[in-house]
């Protein structure tokens, strides 16, 4: 076989809500696949929080934006002989498709990998799709692809109401939605075609409560298929997949189903001429075998990345085999290493995958499920029963809840207010409908309300009868409770849930149940239901077994805790700290590495990076279970960000040897008012703080140091519950809140310096000197969270003595809090002076952006010191010093969130991030805005808006030949604008406050794409930027 | 006493501890080598003695549990919940009067052992529950066992012997193992006679091409469904029947059937297929056919460790080089040392283990194979096999 030489794969960008960090591992398994045949790796990828944009893995890394302007750039300095479109998401598809319409791909002889071109647009344009699948004999739901509202019409004339109308060209369902009325199509048929790179939108017959299944094919290019997985979502048809809790394999599906509508896959896959992995997805009814094709993504997909999680079956790497030439036949089922990949995996144990939302953090946020996603995270369950499965997965989720019930849920006494919010179905109906169960509900009704299939209900109401049975264990002798325990255990309860009902405590169940053997097994993910040996060590823990599958062994062996699900303020930032971490463990010495994560997006629950992959929830109780079992010589925590780090603490008072800084000094830092105390004791300046347990003393002190103040309660993470009072009236309304989140923990408030400077530091130390990776500045003042500020390394406006004072403090810090490992310290400046506002005794989410732009390894060289080394460097404080200016910039999914109010401050919003250097500050600022979403140049036509003085400010400094739209609070002025920015007119809206007006336009800019400024400093930066700045 | 010492605590595997308080149904597995299983029961209340084999289909129990090639067998699902989308109606058939959700009119495997079998099924052709069906053909089952447990021991081990025990009281388990080791083989009964009909059954259809006659040890009524909708009219006769009976139908091709135990036990129908063979008649085995067929023309068969069952299996067809995914439930196999000198080539192999799945004649109309073209459970993806089927039987075989 002869295979290209060098290869270029483009990546997928920003992490946005529909495309997230599941382009990092299938992009990662790609590379894997084509290094190992000594193929040379050029990556395209701005997201500098990825595992692919690391040095280890492509043999070049460019962080440019995923756009053929920038690609072709890198085509014409690279000369690559092949092109991988399938791994990077839409993006790069979309990207792949212009380089071959703009004749690129063919001037530079540049070969397409896999599938090609022209199965990509009979898979993507959606009429042309149609028209595949009907002269193949497929089924396909009656519908019409329209360009026009006047077509959209005629179109619904013919169809008749309900109808969902998707976008071409497009992902994460973003823009599609279900047209009840003429009403809702005339309303929302512009905005879809606005949103279509095609500007062509799909109207089809809605099919309400249908089943959603999903089907992953591989294909190689002489015609040999498989379908490794199928996959079910709960939810029914009209909920976006990436919003439905999805399980596998199919569970309420016959022989007959399953078969047809597989080979449906098999036929629809070669008619559109796939060579690698494509994802299908069906409709089939709840009363007939009758189902219809209705769409397929003609690339790896969040689906596949948890397919593959699911069954074991490494598709993305399989897909990259398979685009290089290689037939299925000829390749190994890496899991056993013997057998076939020409083979469909056998589960001998469900999976349950939920999606993870973050909607508390947006104001007038729309939390209703439909078909457009919304999720910002997914987090997978491996169980011996769904019970099992569904209630690891709920915790897994870290949102408070300790299982499917037991939660909050006596809230909700009245079964017919729950079957209203139930009709709905917003993010909570599982909780809901678990309830309304408790209260007598019948399983039918609850099955007719929300579509869901009677089986799923039948399991909730176990799960439900279980919690019944454990509130009246009162009296029972110990065998009998014993026995109950057992049960509730295989249903998945946790010991918290148990102990809830049995008015114990939680480790009181833990020892009672354990002095009577109840404990869990390991078992291994195989792929082939235990029928051949398996290589590779992919585990989970479960109640449903008694027998462990693995042998312990001892070993020198580590365990390293993940990030669990993703969500806004953890992202892969965090998965690149925990796989540098497992590599650097691997590097300095330790036999056995091993992984606790449960995110399937991730390339760290890739079960070939650590030795023993524990797919399992990162909480106290599981992580015991796991340590108790491996015996490990100790546990990192401090990789995987706040999940992790919240059991820190825990973890260590039951036992566990934690490397690193002790988790009493993590305490003390976390603590916002133990950490206050420690400042003070430092004589480093903060900004004036109390402590607070009731109102009055809250009042009290804001009175005297003036509004406004910053409110936060103990353990934070994203902004979450933070927030920024201007006034008493304001304060009062927020503190009710803030103790309904966190009752345990007082309430910290601290005086808001306004117009401060924002300046973090990244760094390791060893509890004696400090290597210091970058001193990040900050574009915006303080006030908006440091995730949604634009990032500058070095800084900018830093005086030398403010820079020495940050230095001088983070020394001083590290070493009364003794870290060893990772810090991450946040400061002020205004006026020469420098005060702290927090410290974090983990990986940042700066650490993969700093590292990679000084090329230091920080999350390296805090395993280095985990392992007792010292650092190795002159003097007491070191910083590493940068080649070049870097840029961070966030990604907003503003346009997924319905209704969402686009705003920067305390609280975090932005979904993800791109980096990009530049040899001056204003190159990397374009490169890195650039490389965000919707972000586009040249840019010729700017609307400013603002509620203050700003809008002439920022007119002054626009470049010249740039068209300037100010917008005032005049009427006219007003709806002129909103026109503009429907007709996507514009080419950056930059708009500014939070009023009623500003809220419409800010509104429609995210609605029709148009790329959104939000800060003052942000768009000064901008427009100077374009200024000097042209991109050749 | 040996058994006692057999049957030691070490052997002793439960989930769900069976003493005082419980409610519901005992149930014990002893295997061969003294391992006891504990659960609970379902099903019907009894004893079952069978081999013990596993299969690690996700989907399709009503049609693994109606395979005749299933008799004399305790089934073990793989997958950890079983009955989820109900059991539907016998009487739910098809254009030709065959059920469409069953491979036969009964159940067949002796016992059934799951993880979980789902008492609240949901789905819209079900009408009982499976545990339910299984009460009511008297089959006995054991749920709340580590099945993948179970499935690591038959691998390691072999296939073994076992005894299954459906009770409302406590069970002796060292009087289980006693009637265990008294019982009859698998390997040494003819399961066959018990499924093959004792006359001729006969599905005709209007326009058809031709007769086939299936030599039945225990088809499965897709086979039929297969060759019905490829235009043939079928006859099943039973599996001793001599050339000479067979040919008063008038057949323009045999199909020689999948169907339980050991091949070397049924000469009379190897014979028959010889003389088959000898007539020259356009010929396709199925399974235990295709061992039969490998018989008749004076190759062997070896028993497999543990079998393949499943949904899942690859075959490389080696004349195109292409792979399948295929449904197989079979643990005997065809001995490729054994094929010299037979005039058979060996057509598809198993791409994970390399046994072969597939034989074709150098010169005579005569294919063969080892998994389940008629897929049912299963993939369809070889379908195309009784296509080939028909295409020698018009070239071949034009209705004598």
């Amino acid at each position: 076989m002869e295979f290209p030489s060098k290869v270029l794969l483009l990546g997928s960008g920003a992490i946005k809500i529909a495309e997230a960090a599941e382009f990092d591992y299938s992009g990662s398994q790609a590379i894997k696949a084509l290094k190992e045949e000594g193929i040379k790796v050029v990556l395209v990828n701005p997201n500098i929080a990825t595992i692919q944009t690391d040095p280890r893995l492509a043999d070049k890394v460019y962080l440019l934006p995923v756009r053929s302007f920038f690609v072709e750039k890198v085509i014409e300095k690279e000369r690559p002989d092949g092109i991988l479109l399938g791994f990077g998401g839409q993006a790069a598809l979309n990207c792949g498709v212009e380089l071959y319409k703009r004749g690129v791909l063919a001037k530079y002889d540049v070969k397409v990998l896999g599938t090609p071109i022209e199965a990509i647009e009979r898979a993507s344009n959606r009429e042309l799709f149609r028209k595949t699948m009907i002269e193949a004999g497929l089924p396909v739901p009656p519908s019409r692809a329209v360009s026009s509202l006047e077509e959209a019409l005629e179109a619904a004339e013919e169809l008749g109401y309900p109808l969902i109308m998707r976008v071409a060209y497009n992902l994460g369902g973003r823009g599609s939605s279900i047209l009840f009325s003429e009403k809702d199509l005339r309303e929302r048929v512009p905005k879809g075609l606005a949103q279509s790179m095609i500007r062509q939108v799909l109207l089809e017959k809605y099919l309400g409560k249908w089943k959603e299944i999903e089907y992953e094919v591989v294909r190689d290019c002489k015609g040999n298929v498989v379908v490794p997985v199928c996959l079910e979502n709960v939810d029914p048809m009209g909920v976006h997949t990436g919003d439905s809790i999805v399980v596998g394999p199919s569970q309420t599906i016959s022989n007959r189903e399953y078969y047809a509508m597989r080979e449906a896959s098999i036929k629809a896959a070669g008619a559109v001429g796939i060579i690698g992995e494509c994802n299908i997805q069906f409709a089939l009814s709840p009363i007939s075998e009758d189902f219809y094709v209705i769409e397929m993504n003609p690339r790896m997909s969040r689906s596949s990345a948890l397919a593959s999680k699911a069954s074991g079956y490494p598709l993305a790497y399989i897909a990259a085999k398979l685009a290089l030439g290689y037939t299925l036949p000829e390749l190994i089922n890496t899991v056993t290493g013997a057998t076939t990949a020409a083979f469909e995996p056998s589960l001998d144990y469900v999976v349950v995958k939920i999606p993870r939302w973050d909607f508390s953090k947006f104001s007038k946020v729309d939390r209703r499920l439909c078909t457009q996603m919304k999720s910002v995270g997914e987090v997978m369950a491996i169980g011996r029963c769904f019970e099992e499965a569904l209630q690891k997965a709920i915790r897994m989720l870290d949102i408070g809840k300790i299982g499917l019930v037991c939660n909050d849920e006596d809230k909700y006494t009245d079964p017919r207010e729950l079957l209203e919010r139930l009709k709905e179905r917003d993010d909570e109906w599982i909780f809901l409908a678990a309830r309304a169960l408790e209260l007598g509900v019948p399983v039918d009704v609850i099955s007719e309300v929300t579509g869901v299939d009677r089986w799923f209900i039948y399991k909730i109401k176990n799960i439900v009868e279980m919690k019944k049975k454990l509130l009246k264990a009162r009296g029972l002798s110990e065998r009998e409770l014993r026995e109950l325990i057992r049960e509730a255990k295989r249903l998945g309860f946790s010991d918290k849930q148990i102990a809830k009902c049995l008015g114990c405590s939680e480790s009181e169940v833990r020892k009672f149940r354990k002095r009577l053997g109840v404990v869990p097994v390991v078992k291994k993910i195989d792929t082939l239901a235990a029928e051949w040996p398996a290589k590779a060590n992919y585990l989970y823990v479960t109640y449903g077994g008694c027998v462990d599958d693995v042998d312990f062994g001892e070993r020198s062996k580590v365990i390293v805790l993940g990030s669990s699900t993703f969500r806004i303020g953890v992202s892969v930032e965090f998965d690149w700290a925990t796989v540098n971490a497992v590599w650097a463990l691997r590097k300095h010495g330790v036999k056995e590495v091993i992984v606790v994560n449960c995110n399937p997006e991730t390339v760290s629950t890739d079960w070939d990076i650590a030795d023993k992959l524990y797919f399992e929830e990162v909480t106290l109780e599981r992580v015991l279970d796991i340590y108790e079992k491996e015996k490990p010589h100790g546990v990192v925590v401090s990789m995987g960000g706040q999940t992790p780090n919240n059991i820190a603490l825990k973890l260590y008072k039951n036992g566990v040897s934690v490397l690193g800084t002790s988790p009493v000094n993590i305490d003390e830092a976390e603590d916002r008012s133990k950490f206050s105390k420690i400042l003070a004791e430092l004589k480093i300046k903060q900004p004036p703080w109390i402590e607070a347990s009731d109102l009055e003393q809250v009042l009290e002190f804001a009175r005297k140091v003036g509004y406004p103040v910053v409110v936060r309660p103990s353990y934070v993470i994203g902004g979450a519950a933070m927030k920024t009072c201007y006034s008493e009236k304001e304060l009062i309304k927020y503190l009710n809140e803030a103790a309904k989140i966190s009752p345990e923990h007082p309430v910290v408030v601290s005086k808001f310096i306004e117009g401060a400077a924002e300046v973090e530091v990244d760094a390791v130390s060893d509890g004696e000197k400090v290597l210091v990776g970058a001193v990040i500045e900050h574009i915006e003042p303080a006030g908006v969270h440091s995730g949604d500020a634009t990032m500058v390394i070095p800084p900018v406006t830093l005086s030398r003595e403010a820079y020495t004072k940050i230095l001088d403090y983070t020394l001083k810090i590290c070493r009364r809090l003794k870290v060893r490992g990772p810090i991450n310290i946040q400061f002020l400046v205004k006026n020469g002076e420098v005060y702290v506002i927090e410290a974090n005794v983990r990986a940042s989410r700066s650490m993969p952006f700093v590292s990679k732009s000084v090329s230091v390894n920080l999350a390296e060289e805090a395993v280095k010191v985990m392992l007792g080394n010292k650092l190795e460097i002159e003097g007491d404080i070191a910083v590493a010093k940068p080649k070049y200016y870097a840029v961070k910039y966030p990604q907003f999914s503003w346009m997924q969130l319905t209704g969402a109010d686009p705003q920067l401050d305390v609280n975090m919003r932005s979904t993800g991030e791109v980096a990009a250097r530049g040899r001056s500050l204003y190159e990397a600022f374009i490169k890195a805005w650039l490389a965000s979403e919707p972000s586009k140049y040249p840019v010729k036509k700017v609307l400013i808006y603002s509620e203050d003085t700003a809008t002439k400010e920022l007119a002054k400094i626009v470049p010249p030949k740039i068209k300037v739209y100010l917008v005032d609070r005049n009427e006219g002025a007003f709806s002129k604008a909103l026109v503009l920015l429907k007709r996507r007119e514009v080419d950056v809206a930059i708009i500014l406050g939070n009023g009623d007006k500003a809220y419409l336009l800010k509104r429609a800019a995210a609605d029709y794409n148009v790329p959104l400024i939000l800060h003052r400093d942000t768009a000064k930066m901008l427009l100077i930027s374009l200024k000097l700045c042209k991109l050749h | 006493m040996k058994i006692l010492q057999i049957l030691s605590e070490n052997f002793i595997y439960f989930l769900i501890v069976v003493e005082e308080g419980f409610v519901g149904l005992h149930a014990v597995l002893v295997l061969e080598d003294g391992s006891v299983f504990r659960g609970k029961g379902f099903g019907a209340v009894g004893e079952a003695i069978g081999e013990v084999v596993f299969t690690t289909g996700m989907v399709g129990y009503c049609e693994s549990l109606t395979d005749p090639s299933y008799r004399g067998q305790i089934l073990c699902f793989t997958y950890p919940l079983i009955g989820n989308y109900g059991v539907p109606s016998y009487s739910h058939v098809d254009y030709y009067k065959l059920p469409l959700f069953f491979e036969s009119h009964q159940i067949h495997v002796t016992g059934v052992i799951v993880h979980e079998a789902c008492k609240t099924p949901s789905h819209w052709a079900s009408v009982k529950s499976f545990p339910e069906w299984l009460e009511e053909e008297g089959i006995p089952g054991i749920e709340g066992i580590d099945t993948r447990m179970l499935v690591q021991k038959l691998r390691e081990h072999g296939v073994m012997m076992g005894i299954l025990s459906v009770s409302e009281e406590e069970v002796n388990e060292a009087e289980l193992y006693r009637k265990l080791c008294k019982a009859e083989k698998y390997s040494a009964r003819r399961f066959v006679e018990e499924v093959s009909p004792k006359e001729p059954v006969f599905h005709e259809i209007e326009d058809s091409r031709g007769t086939v006659v299936v030599l039945d040890c225990g088809v499965k009524l897709s086979i039929v469904r297969c060759l019905l909708k490829r235009k043939f009219s079928v006859v099943r006769v039973p599996y001793y029947y001599q050339l000479h009976d067979i040919m008063e139908f008038k057949p323009c091709g045999i199909v020689v059937s999948n169907g339980p135990g050991n091949p070397v036990l049924y000469e009379e129908t190897v014979s028959t297929i010889r003389d088959i063979i000898d007539e020259k008649l356009p010929i396709l085995g199925i399974c235990l056919g295709n061992q039969l067929i490998a018989l008749a023309l004076g190759a062997s068969t070896f028993k497999l460790k543990y079998g393949h069952r499943g949904l899942n299996k690859p075959c490389v067809d080696l004349t195109t080089g292409k792979s399948y995914v295929t449904s197989q439930n079979h643990g005997y196999a065809v001995d490729a040392k054994s094929l010299k000198g037979t005039g058979l080539k060996v057509w598809f192999i198993n791409a994970d283990d390399k046994t072969i799945e597939g034989l074709r004649h150098e010169k005579l109309p005569v294919i063969s194979v080892q998994f389940h073209p008629e897929a049912s459970p299963g993939p369809l993806d070889t379908a195309w096999v009784f296509d080939l089927f028909a295409e020698m039987v018009v070239k071949y075989g034009v209705s004598k």
